[in-house]
C-alpha cells in the first residue's frame, strides 16, 4: 500500500479520538516544549553574556583578593588576606611584560542629584586614566579623568548615559556640579553608551579619580572593605602571551606578600577566559538538567504512546483481522500502527516546538533577553519525538501485524 | 479445477487436548459453481471455509487453488491471494464503522494498489450493482442490516475474485432481508461467479446448486 494511504489511515485516529490523542501526546509536548524554551533562553543568555565578556577585552588580566570562580569561597580566609595597595598596582605596572595597569575601587552609591533631579543606586568606580583603555571605556563628549585629577584629588567625574538622561534631559552635563552622596563633583566627560545587560542599564555609572574616591567614598572596615578593596586590571605588552604576563604578576605578588614556596596564592588572577569558563560551567549544568527533564518526559510520553497503541491494537483486533482477510500483508498492518504512533509523537513534538518558541518569545519580551532557538533544536525536538514514536510504537505495531486473522476476526 | 483439496485435516490444540476439526476432506469445486457447505455447528464447516479462504493452513493434506499448491506460499503470497482471488462475506458484516460505504468497498482495492480515481469509480459501480447507489456516502451506523450486508457483498467482489466465500451471510438478518440477500447471491452466481455459502440453514443452502454436507469434520455426501 502506498505511503499516502497509510498516512491518511494513521491520521484517522486524531479525528476519532481527539481527547485521547491529545492526552497521549502531552508527555511529548511537554518534553519538547521544555527543551525548546530552555535552549532558546540559554542561547539568548549566551549571546548577551558573550557580548559582555568580550567587552572586558580579551587581553586584560584582573588581579584581586580572590579569583572569580565557582564553588565555595572561604570568606574568613579571604578576609585575612592583605589588601591590594596602590604600591602593588605601581609594582605591577613596572613589570617588563605589562603595558598598562588600572587600579580601581568600586561601590554602589545611594543617590546622585543635580538640582531636583536624582538617580539612585549608581555604580561608582575610582580609578586612574589608564582605565579608559584597560576597561574599554570610550568618552563621548568632554574628557576622561587625567593624571592631574588623580594627583590633586580633583572632585571631577565622568558619567554614563543613563545619568545624563535622568539628570540632564535638556542641557549639556559638562561643567555642571553633581552631588554624589553629599559630595559635590564637577562633570568633565560623558561615556559612550554600553546598553543594557539582562535588562539592567550599564550606563548608570560614575567614574572618579581613585585618590578622590579614597578620600570621599572609601567604605569602612568589614565586608564592604573586602568587596571594595583595590582591584587591578592589567594589560600585557603587545606580543607578550597573556600566560607569560600572568606568571610574572603571580611571581611579583608572591614576592611582595613574602609567600613561601609551599604556600598557596593569597590573591586571585582572572582573565576573560576564566570568566567565560565559569559561565560555561553554569550553562553546562543547565543543559544537563534540561536533557534530564527532556529525557524523562520523552520516556514517560513514549510509554504513554506505547500504552495507548496497545489499547488501540486490542480495540481494533477485529479490524486487523478483517484487513488481513481483505489482503493486507503483515507489513501493511505493521506500518499502519507504527505510523499512527509516529504521527502521535510527531504532532506532539511539533506542538511542543511551537509552544516552546512561544514561551521563549514571552520571556524575551518580559526579560529583554534575545531568545533564539537555533534550527538544530527544532530539528532535534521533532527528530527525537519521531524516534520516540518509532521506538515505543514498534512493539504494539508488530503485535498487531502478528495477529492471527481468524482469531482476530472472532475477537469480541 | 478452481479448488481442489486432497485429504486435508486440521487439528487444534484446545489447552492440552487436540481437537480434530477437519478429518480428511477431499473436495473439488469448479469455476462458476454455486456451492453450499452445510452442517451443524462443530461440523468443521467454518474451519474448512478458513482453509479454502487461505486464512489458515491445513495440518496435513494438500490444497490447490487455481492449480497452485497453497502450502508452498508464504505469508505475503497468501495475503496477495486473499486480496485478488478471494472475497469474504461475514455473518456480522465486518464493515469498518468510521468509513463510508464507498470507502469500505474500496478497502480490497486499496491493498491491491489501485489508483484512487479507478477505485472510487469501481466502488460506485459495485454499490450500484447491489442497489445502494444512493447510500454511498453513508457510514455503516446509518445503514440497515440488509444494507450493510450488501455493502459487504460489494466489497467481496471488488477485485473480481475467483471465488467468494460467504459465512452465514443471513445469520444476523430477518428472514425477509435474508431472502433479498440470497437473491443477490443468486443473480451474481448466474453471471458466472463462483460462490461458496457456509450455513447450517437448509433454506439458505437450498439456493445453491450443489450442497456439501459436513459432519464431525468429514464430508458425508
Amino acid at each position: 500500500m502506498r505511503l499516502v494511504e497509510l498516512l491518511r489511515l494513521s491520521l484517522e485516529t486524531f479525528r476519532t479520538h481527539r481527547m485521547r490523542s491529545f492526552l497521549t501526546a502531552l508527555g511529548i509536548i511537554i518534553g519538547v516544549m521544555t527543551v525548546i524554551a530552555i535552549v532558546s533562553l540559554i542561547q539568548g543568555m549566551n549571546y548577551e553574556v558573550e557580548k559582555q565578556i568580550s567587552s572586558l577585552g580579551s587581553n586584560t588580566i584582573f588581579i584581586q583578593k580572590f579569583a572569580f570562580g565557582m564553588g565555595r569561597l572561604d570568606w574568613d580566609e579571604i578576609n585575612k588576606r592583605p589588601n591590594f595597595t596602590m604600591d602593588d598596582a605601581l609594582a605591577i605596572s613596572q613589570l617588563p611584560t605589562i603595558e598598562k595597569v588600572a587600579p580601581s575601587r568600586s561601590r554602589s552609591i545611594g543617590k546622585v542629584t543635580w538640582r531636583s533631579n536624582k538617580v539612585t543606586n549608581v555604580d561608582m568606580s575610582g580609578s586612574t586614566p589608564a582605565l579608559a583603555e584597560v576597561g574599554n571605556y570610550t568618552v563621548e563628549t568632554g574628557r576622561f579623568i587625567n593624571s592631574d585629577d588623580s594627583l590633586r584629588r580633583n572632585q571631577v567625574c565622568v558619567i554614563g548615559g543613563y545619568i545624563v538622561d535622568n539628570l540632564f534631559p535638556y542641557e549639556t552635563p559638562l561643567g555642571k556640579r553633581l552631588v554624589l552622596d553629599g559630595k559635590s563633583y564637577l562633570v568633565v566627560g560623558v561615556l559612550a553608551r554600553k546598553g543594557s545587560f539582562l535588562g539592567q542599564s550599564q550606563d548608570n555609572v560614575v567614574v572618579v579619580p581613585i585618590t578622590s574616591f579614597e578620600k570621599d567614598f572609601a567604605p569602612g572596615r568589614g565586608f564592604g572593605e573586602l568587596m571594595y578593596s583595590i582591584a587591578v586590571a592589567a594589560m600585557p605588552k603587545k606580543g607578550v602571551p597573556i600566560e607569560k604576563a600572568i606568571d610574572d604578576v603571580r611571581e611579583l605578588m608572591r614576592r611582595r606578600h613574602k609567600l613561601g614556596y609551599d604556600k598557596p596564592d593569597d590573591f586571585g588572577i582572572s582573565t576573560q577566559d576564566t570568566i567565560r569558563d565559569i559561565y560555561r560551567n553554569i550553562t553546562r549544568v543547565a543543559y544537563i538538567v534540561m536533557i534530564a527533564v527532556a529525557a524523562i518526559s520523552l520516556l514517560v510520553g513514549g510509554i504513554g504512546i506505547m500504552n495507548i497503541m496497545l489499547v488501540a491494537v486490542a480495540e481494533r483486533t477485529r479490524e486487523i483481522g478483517l484487513r488481513k482477510a481483505l489482503g493486507a500483508t503483515n507489513q501493511d498492518v505493521l506500518w499502519q500502527f507504527l505510523l499512527e504512533a509516529v504521527m502521535l509523537s510527531l504532532v506532539g513534538g511539533a506542538i511542543g516546538v511551537a509552544l516552546g518558541l512561544g514561551i521563549a518569545k514571552v520571556v524575551e519580551l518580559a526579560a529583554h533577553l534575545k531568545a533564539a532557538a537555533p534550527l538544530w533544536t527544532i530539528l532535534v525536538g521533532v527528530g527525537f519525538s519521531a524516534g520516540v514514536g518509532i521506538f515505543f510504537g514498534i512493539y504494539p505495531a508488530s503485535r498487531a501485524a502478528r495477529l492471527n486473522p481468524i482469531q482476530a476476526l472472532r475477537y469480541e | 479445477m478452481l479448488i481442489r483439496t486432497d485429504n486435508i485435516t486440521k487439528t487444534y490444540m484446545a489447552g492440552t487436548v487436540a481437537v480434530v476439526a477437519l478429518d480428511g476432506v477431499t473436495v473439488d469445486i469448479g469455476k462458476g459453481e454455486y456451492v453450499a457447505l452445510m452442517g451443524p455447528s462443530g461440523s468443521g464447516k467454518s474451519t474448512l471455509m478458513h482453509l479454502l479462504g487461505c486464512l489458515d493452513t491445513p495440518t496435513s493434506g494438500r490444497y490447490w487453488f487455481n492449480d497452485r499448491d497453497i502450502s508452498t506460499l508464504d505469508d505475503i503470497e497468501l495475503a496477495h491471494l486473499r486480496n485478488r482471488e478471494i472475497g469474504f462475506v461475514f455473518q456480522s458484516f465486518n464493515l469498518l464503522p468510521r468509513l463510508s460505504a464507498r470507502a469500505n468497498v474500496q478497502l480490497p482495492m486499496l491493498y491491491a494498489g489501485m489508483p484512487v480515481r479507478e477505485r472510487q469509480a469501481r466502488a460506485a459501480e459495485l454499490l450500484e450493482m447491489v442497489g445502494l447507489k444512493d447510500r454511498m456516502t453513508h457510514n455503516p451506523n446509518e445503514l440497515s442490516g440488509g444494507e450493510m450486508q450488501r455493502v459487504a457483498i460489494a466489497r467481496a467482489f471488488a477485485n473480481r475474485p475467483s471465488v467468494v466465500l460467504a459465512d452465514e451471510p443471513t445469520g444476523n438478518l430477518d428472514s425477509k432481508t435474508g431472502v433479498e440477500i440470497m437473491r443477490i447471491f443468486g443473480s451474481l452466481a448466474e453471471k458466472g461467479n463462483t460462490i461458496i455459502l457456509v450455513t447450517h440453514d437448509q433454506a439458505v443452502a437450498g439456493h445453491a446448486r450443489r450442497i456439501i454436507h459436513l459432519a464431525d469434520g468429514k464430508i458425508v455426501t
